[in-house]
């Protein structure tokens, strides 16, 4: 017999809107007085931002007594707030990369298309993208000095995710073991990094790393900072990783070894499947949380986004404007946070709903 | 043939209390643990000679050599001059002021918005989701920046901005009135203080045991604390409230806060109340449907279920995530050194610039830092095993 689906009933949208807004005295009050509080707040903002704005132009038009926001400053330092210092004349190096990087996302984000195929091909991509921005293959060599803006921002991210996962797996798994010496190094480990700001692995990083290194080895500064970043992330995905350990019932084990598996093969086939999946949203909100906070590197003197934003406003012919500047990053930022963010809420609603069926 | 029981150790010894604690494979994690000795102790010596080499002695004998940087504000007193011990203090002063500051404004803020998120208004509830995606969606160090940038293009104190004639800014900072209380010794008001602590715990007790009877005991605590107001008005006591005023060139009176600190503090409230506001939300809608409307049926009223009913549960559920929000905003407040206001992690910076005690100012930093959260998460799990676990086994 065939099952006839019925939608729930859904009111017209004005109704929905008018019980909303108007339901009653009191939620008429309130919907007036937040309407007042909102303009007062939007409205002066509006003002500088559309209406005051100067869309095109020079910095001298900018100057005038009553212009708002200078978009023109976006339109002519674009190119520098998403690529930094990166010659002019190559730009397409880090465009080429940013876009063929956001396509893989795209695709690594669709559920079908997940399998361990995708682990070369990030890692192909990786090692493409890297040769492309340090020119090899007989094309002119790049600094890593001289690279910045967005290719920074996503790569460090990517990077820091994809190198702190095979450590942060190793660290949940000795924190759940029942090894006792791997158990404390473990523990120790993760709660010191979650317990210190960010800034102070990157001060580590930046100011001892050279230092602790024998005399005469050096690491790029760049290379440095990934580091960091990938150490600190690594704690937090391990606490991450072990909330999914945790939710793997302790029968699943015990089946797995009283059927013969090894200890590695209960926990590459039932153990590590299993918890994964039930963190994999948590995953894309700490990766999430990634991407923002790779922001502290403007703080050591590395040139991401929003470093070569705020770079951006002291070029002498477009002095000073900061707020714009830091508008447009923030602009960015969201537009890629926001999407992420999204699809983790979809991403759990799916999978919660396909564990239940 | 009877057997005879020996009578046996009374529990296992420290040898094999130890060996279960090792585990598996006690060989090899030694040798884990040795490898890791051997790495520290390896950095750790090349670090000490690069330190040689540039003619610097690790240790912390340079805290007590002159610091010769001036601070731009300070809660402890200092002056350039004065040791680097004392710089540092001042440090840890102004970022305690920080986040103390922080959290307390935050928790009004994100209170606030959590309770205008479930209001049930539509507009109220989507401005207030807005403003939660936008800040909880773009980079803290970037909020930063940009309140750095919004107070520094502010006017200069003449044209300053003003709300009810009592809130004034300008690129010079931000004044706010003051209460300032006379007549009144340290040694008085630090135990009322203390006092009023413990007052305020009790009566969150009696709230969280949801008992009923609570309210004369709100009265009581109430009539104490006027009749303390009294006593202590006799004995001399004045309290003046103190609005800054246009006098000038500057803004006179009140409080002021300097551009930094405001910058730091309006930024980190922000970003704090946005996360604040979706720990009470979720908090509260933790608890079930059926508690609300068995509540109705027995015939409370609204607040009532609120304050007996939903409140004590959802509060099992926000307390531990708020205390872990304020330990971000503290950790947070880290950020200062990227805006110019002087905290723990920009006085050590500054610190490592002029004495090249890099090594030292670092582990400052994360002694301090970790202190702080370890204390916390210490206080969290006694927190777990007295609240949530017993509320978990009553279910």
């Amino acid at each position: 017999m065939s099952q006839i689906e019925l939608a729930p009933p859904v009111a017209p949208d004005w109704h929905r809107w008018r019980q909303g807004l108007f339901s009653g005295w009191g939620n008429g009050l309130v919907t007036l007085l937040s309407l007042a509080a909102i303009l007062w707040l939007l409205l002066p903002f509006i003002r500088w931002a559309v209406i005051d704005a100067v869309w095109t132009g020079t910095a001298a038009d900018c100057a005038a007594e009553t212009a708002g926001a200078c978009w023109a400053f976006v339109g002519a330092k674009l190119r520098f707030m998403l690529f930094a210092f990166f010659p002019p004349l190559l730009q397409w190096r880090p465009a080429l990369v940013v876009a063929l990087t956001l396509a893989l996302l795209v695709i690594s984000a669709i559920p079908r298309f997940w399998s361990f195929r995708l682990v070369p091909l990030w890692v192909a991509a990786l090692a493409g993208g890297w040769a492309v921005m340090a020119g090899t293959l007989g094309m002119a060599p790049v600094s890593t000095n001289h690279w910045g803006g967005l290719p920074i921002t996503l790569a460090v991210s990517i990077a820091g995710l994809a190198f702190a996962f095979p450590v942060a797996l190793l660290l949940a798994l000795a924190r759940q073991s029942d090894m006792g010496i791997l158990r404390s190094l473990a523990i120790t480990f993760i709660e010191v990094l979650r317990g210190v700001p960010m800034i102070a692995v990157l001060y580590v990083a930046m100011l001892i790393v050279p230092m602790a290194l024998p005399s005469g080895a050096a690491i790029d500064k760049l290379l440095r900072a990934q580091i960091g970043v990938t150490l600190f992330f690594s704690a937090y995905l391990a606490e991450v990783i072990r909330a999914g350990l945790q939710v793997v019932p302790a029968g699943q084990r015990e089946a797995a070894l009283s059927l013969g598996l090894s200890r590695i093969q209960m926990l590459r086939l039932v153990v590590l499947p299993q918890a994964l999946r039930a963190v994999i949203p948590a995953i894309v909100n700490l990766s999430i949380g990634i991407v923002l906070n790779t922001s502290l590197l403007a703080v050591i003197g590395i040139y991401d986004l929003l470093n070569a934003a705020k770079t951006s406003a002291t070029d002498p012919n477009w002095l000073g404007f900061y707020s714009e500047a830091y508008i447009f990053a923030a602009f960015v930022y969201f537009t890629i946070c926001f999407t992420g963010s999204r699809y983790s809420l979809w991403l759990e609603r799916k999978l919660n709903g396909a564990g239940r069926a | 043939m009877t057997r005879h029981i020996q009578p046996g150790p009374s529990g296992p010894g420290l040898v094999s209390r130890l060996r279960s604690w090792i585990g598996p494979l006690p060989l090899q994690q030694s040798l884990v643990f040795i490898g890791v000795l051997l790495l520290f102790a390896f950095l750790g010596q090349n670090t000490a000679d690069s330190m040689h080499r540039t003619g610097l002695t690790p240790g912390f004998a340079f805290l007590s050599h002159q610091a010769n940087f001036e601070i731009g504000e300070s809660l402890l007193p200092y002056s350039a001059g004065d040791s680097y011990a004392r710089a540092l203090a001042a440090g840890i002063a102004n970022t305690v002021k920080v986040a103390i500051f922080g959290c307390l404004l935050a928790t009004v803020l994100g209170v606030a918005l959590g309770i205008a998120r479930l209001s049930g208004n539509l507009l109220l509830a989507s401005f207030v989701h807005a403003y939660v995606e936008l800040l909880r969606n773009t980079p803290l160090l970037l909020q930063l920046f940009l309140w750095s940038a919004i107070i520094h293009a502010l006017p200069p104190p003449r044209g300053a901005y003003t709300f009810l004639g009592s809130v004034y800014l300008s690129n010079r900072g931000v004044y706010v009135p003051s209460i300032s209380v006379d007549g009144l010794s340290v040694a008085i008001w630090l135990p009322s203080v203390v006092l009023a602590i413990f007052a305020a715990l009790a009566i969150a007790r009696r709230l969280l045991a949801g008992s009923a009877l609570y309210l004369p005991k709100v009265f009581g605590a109430a009539f104490g604390a006027v009749v303390c107001c009294l006593a202590l008005a006799a004995f001399g006591l004045t309290a003046s409230v103190d609005v800054p005023a246009k006098g000038g060139f500057n803004i006179r009176g009140g409080l002021s806060l300097t551009p930094e600190f405001a910058a730091l503090l309006i930024g980190l409230v922000v970003n704090a109340s946005a996360s604040i506001s979706e720990i009470v939300r979720s908090g509260i809608q933790s608890v079930k449907a059926g508690q609300w409307e068995a509540a109705r049926a027995l015939g409370l009223k609204p607040a009532q279920i609120l304050r007996l009913v939903v409140l004590p549960q959802a509060l099992r559920v926000i307390t531990p995530l708020m205390i872990s929000s304020f330990l971000d905003l503290t950790k947070n407040s880290s950020l200062a050194v990227a805006i110019g206001y002087p905290d723990l992690v920009s006085v050590a910076n500054t610190t490592a610039n002029t004495t090249g005690q890099a090594l030292e100012a670092i582990i400052i930093i994360g002694a301090v830092y970790l202190t702080i959260s370890l204390a916390v998460s210490a206080v969290m799990n006694l927190y777990n095993r007295r609240v949530v676990l017993r509320a978990e086994s009553t279910r």
